[in-house]
């Protein structure tokens, strides 16, 4: 009788994968020497970071945190590298600079009180009655960071019920634009003739102040997150404005919005803050004290706007142009069609731009320490005006720099999970 | 910024035309404040310290000035400018005096329509260069690549010596000090230019200053001194008799700390009882009190007491009177007399 082939009766075990399959090992036989040109490029790469790290680390790595000056530093035989010192001396002034320091509690919170605000926007599982809180932010945190009475920020909230009760109670007899234009214009109004004296007034009824603050107390990372926010937050909606007005099929609209944006995409940004330092104060009657840094900040948004609308309509134009057609089929007006089905779209397409610009925009605010303004970057400059800290210069750019990358860092994995979680295909 | 801020939207809409004041002492009186124009940052003249007080020999004139129209030499808000901001910011009422190391030039007095009200430090451009370079001389520099701070009058310095003598250079221009100084030290240029203090200030921060050597060449003369706008007399006599009396205080021998003492009763000296408001009115005809003097001086000290603890031999800056010492021992620095 033939011998019968071997047949397995029972079930192995499982068995653990082999050794070089598993874990890191398999990793780097993956990635880094899946052949002989990347395992050459793989050790080269390994020893040029080693070599960056050996120059480096014996460098960065020194007790010099407690150190009171730079000569001291150089003096003490112990330290042969970084003086960090400067950083533990001056960490204070670097995030707040000039701020009362009994009263940083104040941009502590309003920071603190952001991410509150901001959350409903960026996920969507937060409750959806946090978008009032995020909507009064902006005039809460001008309160907090510089005090004084919180009148004026209740009375332009004011200005907003005071449109739509005008809308609402002029729809009926005069049609829905009349209600609308009056109700904008009944807001305005109010904003420019009616906030200053009735604000004074309820203050002197009833006190409702904190210390106020200046403007020329603000600096360090508090004024770059300040002016980098606040030129997020705007920039946003009126880019969103100018990339349908470029689309528009309304002639006058759309020259505006295409003028504007071509102009203000042709200047750089340094022009528009000279422009805001400098000529506007020629222009503006002398004695008038237009904040420095409201201007920064409107000079900042405009700018970013109009780098955000060419983003927008470079979302706008990939969306096919039966989309359009669709919403149109649907019976859809314009402004129902873009909120419905075109924006939320063009936006998704569009979330690398969008947040590339706002992190363009974040680094830029650097560029205030030009016009005197006191950001991280201008204080680096001041700190080194000191005798004490005179001739020193990577270790506080190199904290700057780790600032920075820790905000704009954030700002680009959030994109990744948004882009991940709004992703329709499979 | 509430308030400013409307105020600015409703300037901006051409609602409010304010109209243009020229009393700027009115002005800083009802402040009461001085807006006073600095440096953002140079050694020894104006910096903030860790806890935000400006500090600096620029810094001290500003609160002289504070101390005599408002009686509180911490009655400044110290408005950091940089070298291109600083003129419209004088001129468009931004700041009511600069002390920022600023050249007294023919084109800034007469054409930029600034008033400079006297010299309180006498600078001078110079060079300095690694030792191992070779070169002793400026006039050996033929074909060097400079470093060199734009925007300034040492730009134009520059091109000027070289050109007169008949030498070519290659200019690395940089934005500020500190990045120059950071440019010399890597080797991105030979020499570095700008004016002697801050030569000497740099110096002093390097890990080995004695590799290092100023030359002896002076190309230029650089004074530095506090500025104010044309056309308001009142205002720049004031801050230019109060920088005039550090510098009789100290020629007459007052201090920081003898000041108070010698304004309690008129003295033998008459120019020192004039001064300090013991005899006549000197100051109300700047439209301050007689006292006013007597707080510029008590609020940090005569000249030579501002100097030595600003940047004198005893700071790590390290600068000799030379041309700052008082006239009578050898020096430009003099005032005319308080009669």
């Amino acid at each position: 009788m033939k011998p019968e082939p071997y047949v397995r009766r029972e079930m192995l075990a499982p068995q653990p994968a082999p050794l070089g399959e598993t874990g890191i090992l398999r990793w780097m036989k993956a990635n880094l020497f899946s052949g002989p040109v990347n395992s050459v490029i793989s050790i080269a790469a390994g020893l040029f970071v080693l070599y960056v790290l050996y120059r480096l680390l014996p460098w960065a790595i020194q007790p010099s945190w407690n150190a009171t000056s730079l000569s001291q530093c150089q003096d003490d035989p112990n330290i042969t590298g970084a003086c960090w010192g400067v950083i533990h001396d001056r960490f204070n002034q670097l995030m707040f600079a000039f701020y009362p320091h009994e009263l940083q509690w104040r941009p502590l919170l309003a920071f603190g009180l952001m991410f509150v605000a901001i959350a409903p926007v960026l996920f969507d599982k937060v409750p959806r009655f946090l978008l009032a809180f995020t909507a009064m932010f902006p005039l809460l945190a001008i309160w907090l960071l510089w005090g004084g009475s919180a009148w004026p920020e209740l009375m332009v909230l004011a200005g907003f019920f005071i449109g739509y009760a005008v809308h609402k109670a002029l729809v009926g007899p005069a049609g829905e634009l009349t209600a609308i234009i009056l109700g904008v214009l009944a807001t305005l109004l109010w904003w420019i003739f009616g906030v200053s004296p009735v604000a004074e007034m309820l203050q002197g009824v009833v006190p409702l102040d904190i210390t106020p603050v200046e403007s020329s107390k603000f600096g360090g990372l508090m004024l770059s997150i300040t002016i980098g926010l606040a030129g997020i937050a705007f920039s946003f909606p009126l880019g969103i404005i100018l990339a349908l007005g470029r689309q528009s099929d309304m002639f006058i609209i759309k020259t505006l919005s295409v003028g504007y944006i071509e102009f203000i995409r042709g200047v750089p940004l340094i022009t528009l803050l000279f422009v805001a330092s400098v000529l506007l104060n020629y222009f503006l009657p002398r004695g008038t004290n237009f904040d420095l840094i409201l201007r920064v900040v409107i000079m900042v948004t405009l700018f970013a706007a109009a780098y955000m609308a060419e983003v927008i309509r470079g979302g706008l134009a990939a969306l096919p142009k039966g989309q359009y057609e669709a919403a149109d089929a649907l019976g859809l007006d314009y402004w129902k069609a873009m909120r419905l089905i075109i924006m939320p779209q063009a936006l998704k397409i569009s979330i690398p731009g969008i947040v590339g610009t706002f992190i363009g925009l974040f680094k830029d605010t650097t560029l205030v320490s030009i016009i005197g303004l006191l950001d991280p970057i201008g204080l680096a400059n001041s700190i080194r005006g000191t005798t004490d800290w005179n001739g020193i210069v990577w270790e506080l750019y190199l904290f700057i720099a780790l600032m920075f990358w820790v905000f704009t860092f954030s700002m680009s994995r959030y994109s990744m999970y948004l882009e991940n979680k709004l992703k329709t295909t499979h | 910024m509430k308030k400013s801020l409307l105020l600015g939207t409703i300037a901006a809409v051409g609602v409010l035309a304010g109209a243009a004041s020229a009393a700027t002492l009115d002005d800083v009186k009802a402040n009461g404040v001085l807006k006073c124009g600095v440096s953002t940052g140079l050694v020894g003249f104006a910096a903030p310290d860790a806890n935000g007080r400006w500090e600096g020999f620029d810094v001290a004139v500003c609160r002289a000035v504070a101390a005599a129209v408002l009686g509180d030499s911490d009655a400044v808000q110290f408005v950091p400018l940089s070298s291109k901001v600083r003129f419209t910011a004088l001129n468009s009422g931004e700041v009511d005096m600069l002390a920022r190391n600023t050249t007294w030039t023919f084109s800034r007095d007469v054409d930029l329509g600034l008033t400079f009200v006297g010299v309180n430090y006498y600078d001078g451009q110079g060079f300095m260069a690694r030792k191992d370079l070779g070169v002793g001389s400026a006039t050996e520099l033929d074909g060097a690549t400079i470093c060199i701070q734009t925007g300034t009058t040492t730009e134009l310095n520059l091109a000027d010596y070289f050109r007169s003598n008949g030498m070519s250079y290659e200019p690395v221009p940089i934005e500020t000090n500190a990045e120059a100084q950071q440019q010399f030290l890597s080797g991105a240029c030979d020499v570095l230019t700008t004016d002697a203090s801050g030569l000497a200030a740099t110096r002093a921060t390097f890990e080995h200053p004695e590799d290092f050597m100023i030359m002896p060449e002076i190309i230029s003369k650089e004074p530095l001194g506090p500025l104010v706008r044309e056309g308001d007399e009142p205002w720049s006599d004031i801050v230019r008799w109060t920088l005039n009396a550090l510098i009789t205080a100290e020629e007459k021998g007052i201090t920081k700390d003898n000041v108070e003492q010698m304004a309690a009763a008129a003295g033998n000296d008459p120019e020192i009882n004039r001064l300090l408001g013991t005899e006549g009115d000197l100051g109300g005809m700047l439209g301050l009190d007689k006292q006013w003097a007597m707080r510029a001086i008590a609020a940090g000290g005569n000249y030579g007491e501002l100097f030595e603890a600003n940047v004198g031999e005893n700071t790590p800056v390290g600068l000799s009177r030379g041309l700052n010492a008082l006239w009578t021992q050898g020096g430009l620095i003099y005032t005319p007399p308080f009669r």
